[in-house]
């Protein structure tokens, strides 16, 4: 098979210095990862805030070393072989403010073009097409420190695709965009995809949408293992059978969910306080459950304020796999 | 299963050394050239290491009362429009470190990119160092109009002024390439490096006063400096008369004194690749090409 990336057993421990409040410790990022991503796709790494995904970028571009296993990227050993690597890939990390501000955007785009002997004819070509499509081509000559951060970010991004990369990684292309700039990232990533069909392209993301949307593959890693790899629609299929509804109750008054999961025919529950309310999300392997939760929540004194059935997505697939949702396994992470 | 190899050659492999090299050199002019106001471009430029000579000049004037005809004056004075050099170079290689790094915040892009790292470094360390020449020369100037610093120039060994000068900055990059290769390992604090050293090496590489007015147990220190061995040929090759006057090198012959510059120059340039090689490795065990302290 033609592999673009290829890892095994890879894994990456940080040691943390420790300081006044606490002692040093080890903090393990990345855990025995085994991940194959074939020339030509467009793969999504999806996880929470925490989950390893750019610790993964960063060992897959060079930029820093694994603590035991393999990388391939474009057929090169990351750890031994880097400068065999570079010249194949690029790399851009959303919601960042970098940028040598005092160069305009032309200017910026132009030098890292130098940087992979790109001739000063071709990359000038290049830009323009590139900013074109990108709505930009009217910033050319603005000093990059005078764009929104939003448009500093698809400069960015303009970068990365600018060398013309075997593999491209994309760390959160769209965080901090709004709805119209992420579109505009997300069209611009599908059209260089099917203008470049051997080009491959890793993204990371936690939005759902995104990856389900954009991705022909989606690998699901959380606390630094990747639980579950397959397109985004076999993903789902795995829960096709089970029923998924979105229910609005007024505050749980202590009830916790996973009195809930002890009912018959409940799967999980994930929950999430809201304002004077609550939403819970309910995957249920047949619609008959949906009565005894009901009943329990009455039974509580909990009323029911709104209530969807919906198709699963792959939020369902994760709180499937990991027990609760992103967003809790983020304040986890955090707390 | 292994992961089959690219889809043909990337548009090149090596041979892009130039191109970063004349690319960073760029960068690095536009940064140092970036005012908004030329008028405070001029004052940079100008007033700045006037200012730095005038200091010297004030103070010597007090402590010497005004011997500006000794030779020391224009020993004092050359050594420490040279010594520009030194500040411009040394930190300016070292310093594009912590500058991308941490204000840029680009150095991870150059790093994966298909650069070699110290190629860049020195190409921002070429923009400093014309920018410096430029100091010096106005430097220079100042002090043979206004402070009759005896500079003949049909009197310079130009041949001798020109190999010091190149072997010497060469040197200093070298040495900047050793400085930046160990900031890549410090995350914190590590702004104030480059001045620390430039600055504790002002005071004992004959820059300000001859070794030889130093009390002999503190005179290896300036022996052991290798600017001071440039320094002095500089001197010489501008200013025969007056280096003449002191005794700190007189043992050594241009052409020794040029041949240890040169076993310097080289043994810098060894150790510079040398240690950014390691510190290189270093920093990408720790994660720290991409870390960010806060200031
Ligand atoms: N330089 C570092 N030193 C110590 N620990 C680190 C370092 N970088 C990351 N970590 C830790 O490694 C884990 C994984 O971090 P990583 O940045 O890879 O997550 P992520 O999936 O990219 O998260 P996010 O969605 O927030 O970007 C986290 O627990 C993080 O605190
Ligand atoms: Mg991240």
């Amino acid at each position: 098979m033609d592999l673009a990336i290829h890892t095994e057993k890879l894994a990456r421990v940080y040691k943390l210095r420790g300081n006044k409040k606490e002692a040093a410790k080890e903090l393990v990022a990345l855990r025995d990862i085994n991940l194959d991503v074939r020339r030509g796709e467009l793969f999504g790494l999806l996880g929470p805030n925490g989950a390893g995904k750019t610790t993964l970028i960063k060992i897959l571009t060079t930029l820093l070393a694994p603590s035991s296993g393999v990388a391939r990227v474009a057929g090169y050993d990351v750890a031994s072989e880097p400068e065999k690597v570079r010249p194949r890939i690029n790399m851009v990390s959303g919601g960042e403010s970098s940028g040598y501000g005092l160069l305009t955007v032309r200017e910026n785009l132009w030098m890292f073009a130098q940087f992979y002997g790109i001739p000063s004819k071709l990359a000038n070509e290049r830009i323009k097409q590139l900013l074109d499509i990108v709505r930009m081509s009217d910033r050319m000559n603005t000093k990059s420190s005078d764009l929104s951060t939003g448009l500093r970010q698809k400069m960015n991004i303009v970068r990365g695709f600018l060398t013309d990369p075997e593999v491209l990684f994309l760390d959160e292309p769209t965080l901090g965009l709004d709805v119209e700039a992420s579109l505009d990232v997300r069209n611009f990533v599908r059209g260089w995809m099917e203008a470049n069909p051997d080009r491959t392209l890793l993204l990371t993301t936690h939005y759902m949408v995104e990856a389900d949307e954009l991705c022909d593959r989606v690998a699901i890693i959380n606390g630094g293992q990747v639980l579950a790899c397959d397109t985004p629609a076999n993903l789902k299929r795995q829960l096709q059978s089970d029923v998924i509804y979105r229910m609005e109750v007024s505050p749980l008054n202590g009830l916790q969910p996973e009195a809930l999961e002890a009912l018959g025919g409940v799967r999980k529950v994930s929950h999430e306080a809201q304002d004077g309310a609550a939403v819970l999300e309910l995957i249920l392997a047949e619609d008959d459950a949906l009565g005894s939760v009901v009943n329990m929540l009455t039974g509580k004194d909990i009323h029911i304020l709104n209530l969807q059935k919906r198709e699963p997505s792959l939020e369902d697939v994760f709180v499937n796999l990991v027990g609760h949702s992103m967003k809790e396994a983020e304040s986890d992470a955090n707390g | 299963m292994q992961a089959t190899q690219g889809i043909g050659k990337p548009a090149k492999e090596r041979g892009v050394s130039g191109r970063t090299f004349r690319a960073a050199a760029w960068l690095g002019w536009q940064i140092e050239s970036n005012w908004a106001d030329p008028l405070i471009f001029f004052i940079y430029s100008v007033i700045k290491p006037l200012s730095g000579a005038a200091i010297l000049v004030v103070m010597y004037s007090v402590i010497t009362n005004g011997a500006f005809d000794d030779p020391m004056f224009a020993y004092i004075y050359l050594g420490n429009a040279f010594y520009i050099y030194v500040a411009a170079v040394l930190t300016g290689v070292s310093w594009t470190v912590i500058d991308d790094r941490e204000i840029y915040r680009m150095l991870k892009y150059i790093y994966i990119a298909p650069v070699h790292v110290p190629v860049y470094l020195l190409g921002r360390g070429f923009a400093k160092f014309a920018f410096g020449s430029l100091a010096v020369f106005i430097t220079i100037a100042a002090g043979v109009y206004f402070l009759n610093v005896p500079l003949d120039l049909s009197l310079v060994n130009w041949p001798l002024f020109a190999v010091s000068l190149t072997l010497g900055i060469v040197m200093l990059a070298m040495m900047g390439l050793v400085l930046g290769s160990v900031m890549l390992l410090i995350v914190n604090n590590a702004n104030f490096m480059g001045e620390a050293v430039a600055g504790a090496l002002y005071l004992f590489s004959g820059a300000v006063f001859p070794l030889s007015i130093l009390p002999g147990w503190l005179q290896p220190v300036g022996y052991i400096i290798p600017i001071s061995y440039w320094l002095e040929l500089l001197r010489r090759s501008v200013v025969g008369q007056v280096a003449e006057s002191f005794p700190t090198f007189s043992q050594f012959s241009d052409i020794q004194l040029l041949a240890i510059l040169a076993g310097l120059t080289a043994l810098f340039t060894i150790l510079g690749f040398v240690v950014f090689r390691y510190c290189d490795h270093q920093a990408r065990e720790k994660g720290y090409l991409d870390r960010y302290s806060n200031f």
